[in-house]
């Protein structure tokens, strides 16, 4: 067996698939779940100009679930926690662009320097602390399913009530509080529903990569389409393929799971910026059409 | 070549009932209102009553609070002293009832927003919770689009769209609720003249067919002169309202700023000289205009 060979066999191998395939069945739902919630939170992070955040965000949740690793107690309540100070942090620091940016880059050393610490602390095994950074797959176990799941219902049906006057706040602030839409108080209640999403998603893909789920699939829809039902059903679609797609090919393998998520993704908004790209010329001709007076 | 005025907006209210309910029949009306910030004072002791179907434009320099007011009309910013009531309540309870033309800004999701999704939200933006997908709104949408001769670009991207193009689509977000008041802010920064024309013929339009009231904070008086009923000028040395020939004289501006100021009429146009950032002053986007096939006479920069 050539190197190359066996580099390939680590990263795709499909032996025994079918009982390994057994195994990951809850984490097949809970990444299905995700999708959805992500890849409806993304759409209002790229319309609020908000990655940065999602990345701060996510550094403090990895702090709180490796807090929560290191005294034994649930992960997933952990890394909620850390995500909602932080989120309610930024939300309270940073209503403008500017100070925002600035808040976030202050949280984000300190949440993951206090994540080391506590990893540094912990004396479980190795492939726990891996997992919180850069993703696992099999870890989800029936508790924590219940948590997960629970999370993102309720980001769900927060999500549909706040939709409309969010939609309106988040892309035109001015002439929505004019209409007597309660920006700043959205614009909080959408981080909170952020910090949630962000929790979620470190389970499954590791802090470091949540992005892949909360703005890839978000930003890769936006390159296709502006319609208001068509981006977010883009979004969930392309949010849940990378995710489910790499559960499934990271199975075999003793890879972890987040370049096969995020490679999809990539693979994705780059069919999608290039398709976009087509979009734009077609409505560049129409400006060389005069236009009737 | 003039174009002709656009459809009025159909399913509204006809004009006559406007001033029904009101005591004084003042859409607006501000009695003593003064605004300002710690000792600074922004404006002081203004009293005015604007009438149903009035077209007021608000001049003035820079940071002479012309954005302030357009905010106190809104209920945004509270006022230091006085009253401010906006059809007979206070004005943050008037917001239906009041279009918006905000000031030109790049939108952060303007790729990800159509026209109609503007003019959307105008409608049913404000509200909580999802509705079905509705036919009326939608057929709404489209009516607004065509009253402003935007339906050609209903579904464009609004990043995509040229500053004349988008501030039609705005003009039609502030009519979708059919408001008795309309408050434009700035609204013919950077266009080109065959724009200004277009946008003030919207506004003109719909105040003439509804008479729907129009606030129009503008840096440049020119392109709306011939409309104007009366003047608000706010200058750092006090305020003046009346109408454009009583306000816009040398000898009024001279006293608001307390320096000679010349105002002079060539060829139908008010040319304002030596005020410090006049109003009549041309905009610094002159350049655009100079490839329009209208003559326009070149006015003297202070």
């Amino acid at each position: 067996m050539t190197l190359a060979e066996g580099v390939w066999h680590q990263i795709f191998s499909f032996e025994n698939y079918g009982e390994l395939l057994a195994l990951v069945r809850n984490s097949l739902v809970v990444g299905a779940a995700l999708g959805l919630v992500g890849g409806l939170a993304g759409v209002f992070v790229i319309m609020r100009d908000l990655p940065f955040a999602v990345h701060g965000i996510s550094e403090l949740s990895f702090a709180g679930a490796s807090a929560a690793l290191l005294l034994g107690t649930n992960i997933v309540a952990g890394s909620i926690v850390g995500s909602l100070l932080a989120a309610g942090a930024i939300g309270l620091l940073g209503a403008r662009a500017r100070d925002r940016n600035s808040a976030i880059g202050i949280l984000m050393p300190f949440g993951l320097g206090l994540g080391v610490l506590f990893l540094a602390l912990y004396k479980g095994r190795a492939a726990n602390k891996f997992g919180l950074l850069t993703g696992q797959i099999v870890a989800v176990d029936t508790p924590q399913m219940t948590w997960l799941l629970g999370t993102s219902a309720l980001v769900l049906i927060a999500l549909a009530v706040i939709w409309r006057p969010l939609t309106f706040a988040s892309a035109d602030p001015d002439v929505a509080a004019a209409r007597g839409v309660p920006v700043r108080g959205l614009s909080f209640a959408f981080m909170i529903v952020l910090g949630l999403t962000v929790a979620l998603s470190v389970q499954v893909v590791g802090a470091l990569l949540v992005l892949t789920l909360v703005v890839t699939p978000a930003a890769a829809a936006a390159r296709v389409t502006a319609s208001p039902v068509l981006l977010p059903l883009l979004s969930v679609a392309f949010a849940v393929l990378s995710i489910e797609g790499g559960i499934l090919l990271a199975l075999g393998s003793s890879i972890p799971i987040s370049p096969y998520v995020t490679t999809i993704s990539f693979t994705v908004y780059g069919l999608c910026r290039l398709a976009g790209a087509y979009r734009t010329r077609r409505w560049g001709d129409r400006r060389t059409v005069p236009r009737p007076a | 070549m003039r174009r002709p005025a656009p459809a009025a907006i159909p399913r509204a209210r006809q004009g006559g009932d406007q001033a029904a309910g009101e005591g004084s029949g003042a859409v607006i009306s501000l009695r003593g209102a003064e605004l300002s910030y710690g000792t600074r004072v922004v404006w002081q002791g203004l009293d005015l009553d604007v009438r149903p179907g009035e077209f007021l434009a608000v001049l003035g320099p820079n940071g002479s609070g012309k954005t302030s007011f357009v905010r106190a009309l809104l209920g945004r910013q509270p006022l230091s002293a006085g009253t401010l009531t906006v059809l007979g309540g206070p004005a943050r309870e008037a917001g239906r009832h009041l279009g918006y033309v905000p000031q030109q800004a790049e939108l952060s999701a303007q790729a990800l927003i159509r026209a109609r999704d503007l003019v959307r939200f105008g409608i049913d933006g404000h509200r909580f919770g999802l509705r079905p997908r509705s036919g009326a709104v939608r057929r709404r949408v489209d009516e607004i689009l065509a009253s402003v001769g935007a339906s050609a670009y209903a579904d464009v991207p609004l990043g995509m769209l040229s500053g004349g193009e988008r501030q039609r689509v705005r003009i039609g977000q502030a009519l979708a609720t059919d408001p008795r008041i309309l408050l434009c802010d700035e609204p013919l920064l950077s266009l080109d003249l065959n724009h200004q024309r277009a946008v003030t013929e919207l506004v003109d339009a719909r105040r003439r067919s509804h008479g729907t009231s129009v606030v129009f904070v503008t840096h440049e008086i020119n392109p709306v002169l011939g409309l104007v009923d009366r003047v608000l000028y706010l200058a750092p040395g006090g305020h003046r309202i009346g109408a454009p020939e009583e306000v816009l004289t040398s000898q009024s501006l001279s006293e608001l700023y307390g320096t000679r100021v010349d105002v002079l009429r060539v060829q139908g146009r008010v040319v304002v000289v030596g005020a410090p950032d006049g109003p009549a002053s041309p905009p610094h986007h002159t350049h655009e205009t100079a490839h329009q096939a209208v003559p326009q006479t070149e006015e003297v920069r202070p």
